[in-house]
């Protein structure tokens, strides 16, 4: 393997990680406070590059806006679903919110479908991400460095976020049990609300990214995306921020250099996300970083 | 100050409050006892907004609290103290403590109940920085009882607070309480150690299965035949 070869791989590794990992964290802190599996999470993903895509194609709009209203519109997204579909079944059996949301997750990939059409359609790439940049005698187009840069600086901004501000503080009560937090004067609902708008409009930034990389986006494009994130959540241990994170990462890594190092396996490529979740549940059930599995009251 | 009538409270089919009432002027410390399952804690909840009762009255300063959200009430003033501690175990003893002042934006007042929590409870200045499911559990209960004073409640509500203590922090949970109470803190106070709460009580309630069944001053209750009996008999020998 040349050296510029070996580079590639370890861009692109980083690349797919953090796009994997910004996708990982809506599942996980969807997780840590609802104790639901998001399935619905991928489709947000999906649909979120179809707001971009509107916006530069159809209303013509300058892409930086087009990508700023897409990251709105899909927070909003995310904050509607978990009001209709998980909020009423607040009380019910765990179970109906993870069936109501495998049905969500359903029902807007077939929406997708209807209305954006089956076919794949191209996505907008600003030139300015494609400017080659040289790096020890090999080119690399810029947008392998806004991707990881970018993903950098969201997780030092969540980070933030979560442990720094009021917000975040009212958040974590929220995770621990509702009660106790709303005895605080927590507003729980919101505190809800406030994690479907920041997992989704991450998952809008990795899904935006995922246009800019992959240049084609499709109906079902957030099926695969989702169910590897999901798992990456799982591997880090799920309801843990840098757990999910971490998960990313060495599912995107891992996938690009099996594909790399070991080609004939590359037809695995897919197969890897589960093996990765089934030998982890083995050893480890709660997942790299998650900590004993604690029981919500 | 709180005045409850005629509360119903019901959990589906289960009638956990049947037509209590129950008064806690300003500045009194009132103890409310009873057995296992008697509708304590539902009593307290209910004050609180976590429960909503089927009808009765729930009067706080001349408002009506049946309308109010949680956050709302606690804005009011109350504040429980829940039972089995319910401290944030992940978070910091310092953030349980910011918690407890979440509604509030006074920040001298914020900084002046901090000192006098930490005044109240060195051990928790110390360990400030700790998460708080390290503490031991007389530490947690200290917590717990700190983080509601952040609050800077008139009422504060509190449930059961010496269970599963020590006796020697049991005394300590009672010295603290009065403490508080002397600062001018009004207090509802439930307690299984009906003894001990009847002793510093102002004014006693004894619940039974959803009711109240007897009410007197803390001592004559002290005192009574059938509270003897029936509560403070286990009490003696538990
Ligand atoms: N969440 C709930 N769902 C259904 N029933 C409940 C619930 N909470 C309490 N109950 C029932 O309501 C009644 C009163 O319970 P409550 O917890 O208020 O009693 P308590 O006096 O606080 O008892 P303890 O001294 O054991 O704490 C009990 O019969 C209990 O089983
Ligand atoms: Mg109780």
């Amino acid at each position: 393997m040349t050296m510029e070869i070996f580079l590639q791989n370890m861009a692109n590794g980083i690349t797919l990680g953090s796009l994997y990992a910004l996708l990982a964290i809506g599942y996980t802190m969807v997780y840590g406070i609802l104790r639901l599996i998001n399935f619905a999470h991928g489709e947000i993903f999906m649909i979120s590059t179809y707001f971009a895509f509107y916006g530069t194609a159809i209303f013509a709009l300058p892409w930086q806006i087009s990508f700023l209203i897409a990251i709105v519109l899909t927070a909003l997204l995310g904050v509607v679903i978990e009001r209709a579909a998980y909020r009423p079944l607040r009380d019910a059996p765990r179970i109906s919110a993870l069936i109501s949301a495998i049905g969500v997750s359903f029902l807007m990939a077939n929406l997708g479908l209807v209305i954006f059409g089956g076919r794949p359609k191209t996505f907008y790439r600003p030139p300015i991400f494609q400017t080659p940049i040289e790096l020890g005698g090999v080119r690399v187009v810029a947008l392998f460095f806004v991707i990881p840069a970018l993903t950098a600086i969201l997780l030092v901004a969540l980070n933030y976020i979560v442990y720094k501000t009021k917000t975040g503080l009212a958040m974590r009560a929220a995770q621990w049990d509702f009660d106790t937090a709303r005895l605080m004067g927590v507003d729980v609902d919101r505190a809800i609300s406030i994690t479907f708008a920041i997992g989704s409009a991450l998952a809008a930034v990795g899904g935006i990214m995922w246009g800019l990389r992959f240049a084609e986006i499709n109906p079902n494009m957030g099926l695969f995306p989702g169910l590897k994130c999901f798992i990456a959540a799982v591997f880090g241990g799920i309801g843990n921020i840098s757990g999910a994170v971490l998960g990313g990462f060495i599912l995107g890594f891992g996938e690009i250099m099996l594909v790399a190092f070991l080609p004939g396996l590359a037809g695995y490529r897919d197969a890897f996300a589960f093996i990765l979740l089934i030998l982890i549940l083995l050893v480890r059930p709660t997942g790299l970083l998650g900590d004993k599995q604690r029981v919500k009251i | 100050m709180l005045k409850i009538k005629d509360l119903e409270v019901y959990y589906d089919g289960i009638h956990a409050i049947k037509g209590a009432s129950l008064k806690v002027p300003q500045g009194a410390l009132v103890t409310l006892v009873g057995s296992n399952g008697a509708g304590k804690s539902t009593l307290l909840r209910t004050i609180c907004g976590l429960k909503k009762p089927s009808s009765g009255q729930l009067i706080f300063e001349g408002h009506n609290l049946l309308d109010m959200s949680v956050t709302r009430i606690v804005q009011m003033g109350i504040t429980m103290v829940p039972e089995g501690r319910q401290i944030f175990p992940d978070l910091t003893v310092m953030e349980n403590l910011r918690l407890g002042a979440y509604t509030r934006t006074d920040q001298e007042g914020i900084a002046f109940d901090q000192e006098r929590v930490f005044n109240l409870f060195p051990r928790l200045k110390e360990r400030a920085a700790q998460k708080g499911g390290t503490l031991s559990g007389g530490e947690q209960q200290m917590l717990a009882i700190a983080r509601g004073l952040m609050a800077g409640p008139s009422l504060l509500l509190m449930d059961e607070p010496s269970l599963g203590l020590a006796p020697i922090l049991v005394e300590e949970v009672f010295r603290v309480i009065q403490e508080i109470h002397s600062e001018g803190v009004t207090l509802l106070l439930i307690e299984q150690n009906a003894q001990a709460a009847l002793a510093i009580a102002d004014y006693g309630y004894v619940m039974e299965s959803g009711s109240i069944v007897l009410q007197g001053k803390g001592t004559d209750l002290l005192h009574d035949e059938a509270v003897r009996r029936a509560y403070l008999g286990q009490d003696v020998t538990a």
